[in-house]
């Protein structure tokens, strides 16, 4: 009899306990997940991430008159057609090198909102959060970025920090580095008197 | 029974009668104060107070500005290290002139904490076929890169254990610092330092009083004399204000990266943990607390 009843239960009660294993398992990772993918700027409140991550960035570095574009865009029609420019923003079309046979002005900025920048999933973005639309190719930077590895931090080591824009460094239409020029070097040591 | 013509008494008495006649003389007293000042370890908060006091005084008429000289102690819980990602850095020396100002270090003579070696990526990391005098109109050169070397901070620092009279040693927060009126100019500590990261003052320092850092720490910033060993402190006026070195703020490419090893949350942590790692002369066993890494 008794041998009866544990076969009875025995299939639904490991189905059952890989149930709850995989439930709670899932719920975990999610969570997890949540944890690191959690935009910065909504972290306020909890005190232990405050401390890590704290994005004092500053202002997007716009070119004089530029902004907002719809200053301009206003008045003219939306034309969504892959084009080069020639009568406006043609010094963009002939520096822009940023896989520029694959890409092209709206695959960043948005058709209709022109004060706004838009993400491959087509969700507007604030030129102010433009480290998020860079992170969506440079995902590996995006995170040494956040934790202070990738570009420049400054403030204090152990408390308020400001960074910068990925766009304060990189040119958004052209990101490669420029070259600097460099400080004297020292004097030899046979020239010092 | 006393002994009143014993050799100790004698001597007793020629030293009294010689301060006295030199204090009768108008001799200044403040000069014998820091002729015959301890080392600073061993100096009481009193002691300490007023020698600062002395010096902004001091340095008040000397320049004819406002100086502050801190004292301020190690802040616990705290060990200082650095990292440098060598595969940003474009030797565009803009740390090294940074340091000077903010260091009030001697322009002529020369002094210079940073030492931007520019390498061949094909021979790797090279001091022998390294060089600091490169200069052309742009930097990165094609199939270069760059090492800035300063004191690397070593956690067993031989300049410290060569120096025959204690004028140099690691704080808890494992700067190494000179206590400038103590050193003998000896330059032992030079020898013994494998890194070139310690400088001698031959000449007298010289630096602009307009372009003068009036923010100074004791161990740190301050004027030093002709005759003494001074090097980099990770900015020590600076950093134990909770801010980044002078180097670390002005780095074009944020190459630069500054923290406490003791805070598991901080940047270099995450770096000494997740990134490829090296120190120099690691073979010597100095034990630097500046690295160098790969953010790439």
């Amino acid at each position: 009899m008794k041998d009866k009843i544990y076969r009875k239960i025995k299939i639904p009660g490991i189905l059952m306990a890989l149930y709850i294993v995989l439930y709670f398992g899932c719920n975990n990772i999610e969570s997890d997940n949540k944890e690191i993918y959690k935009v910065p700027d909504e972290k306020e409140g909890n005190k232990k991430i405050e401390k890590a991550i704290e994005y004092a960035v500053e202002a997007p570095p716009f070119s004089d008159g530029i902004f907002p574009c719809t200053d301009c865009h206003a008045n003219i029609k939306p034309n969504p057609e892959r084009r080069k420019l020639v009568e406006w923003h043609d010094d963009i079309s002939a520096m822009f090198n940023h896989d520029s046979e694959n890409r092209w002005c709206l695959d960043c900025h948005d058709l209709n909102n022109r004060d706004s920048l838009k993400l491959a999933s087509g969700k507007l973005l604030d030129f102010k959060e433009s480290y998020k639309l860079c992170g969506q190719c440079h995902g590996e930077k995006l995170r040494d970025w956040k934790v202070g590895v990738h570009g420049k931090r400054t403030g204090e080591w152990n408390g308020k920090k400001e960074y910068l824009l990925c766009v304060h460094c990189h040119n958004p239409h052209s990101p490669k580095f420029e070259e600097l020029t460099p400080e004297p070097p020292p004097v030899r040591q046979e020239d010092i008197k | 029974m006393k002994k009143e013509n014993s050799r100790r008494s004698f001597i007793k008495t020629i030293s009294l009668a010689t301060f006295s006649a030199l204090a009768l003389s108008g001799c200044d007293m403040k000069a014998f104060d820091a002729f015959l000042q301890k080392n600073f370890k061993t100096l009481s908060k009193k002691e300490k107070d007023s020698i600062i006091k002395n010096l902004e005084i001091k340095y008040k008429k000397k320049y004819g500005k406002e100086f502050h000289v801190s004292d301020k102690p190690a802040i616990e819980g705290t060990l200082f290290g650095y990292a440098l990602d060598l595969s940003r850095c474009v030797g565009c020396r803009r740390c090294v002139y940074a340091c000077v100002k903010e260091n009030n270090l001697s322009r002529a003579p020369q002094i210079h904490y940073i030492e931007v070696l520019q390498m061949e990526k094909e021979k790797g990391i090279d001091f022998a076929h390294s060089t600091a005098q490169y200069n052309p109109e742009k930097v990165p050169e094609k199939g270069y890169f760059y090492v800035p070397v300063q004191c690397q901070q070593c956690r067993k620092p031989q300049c410290v254990t060569v120096c025959p009279v204690k004028a140099t040693w690691q704080e808890p927060d494992g700067i190494v610092v000179v206590d400038y009126n103590w050193c003998i100019g000896c330059r032992y500590c030079m020898a013994a330092c494998p890194y070139g990261a310690r400088h001698f003052n031959w000449g007298e320092p010289n630096v602009p009083v307009e372009e003068l850092n009036t923010e100074m720490h004791y161990l740190g910033n301050r004027p030093r004399m002709k005759g003494v060993v001074e090097k980099c402190t990770f900015c020590i006026q600076r950093a134990r204000e909770g801010k980044y070195p002078a180097c670390v703020e002005i780095c074009p490419v944020g190459a630069r990266k500054f923290g406490n090893l003791l805070d598991p949350d901080s940047e270099i942590r995450y770096i000494l943990e997740n990134k490829r790692v090296l120190v120099l002369k690691q073979e010597l066993n100095f034990q630097p607390k500046f690295y160098y890494f790969f953010g790439i």
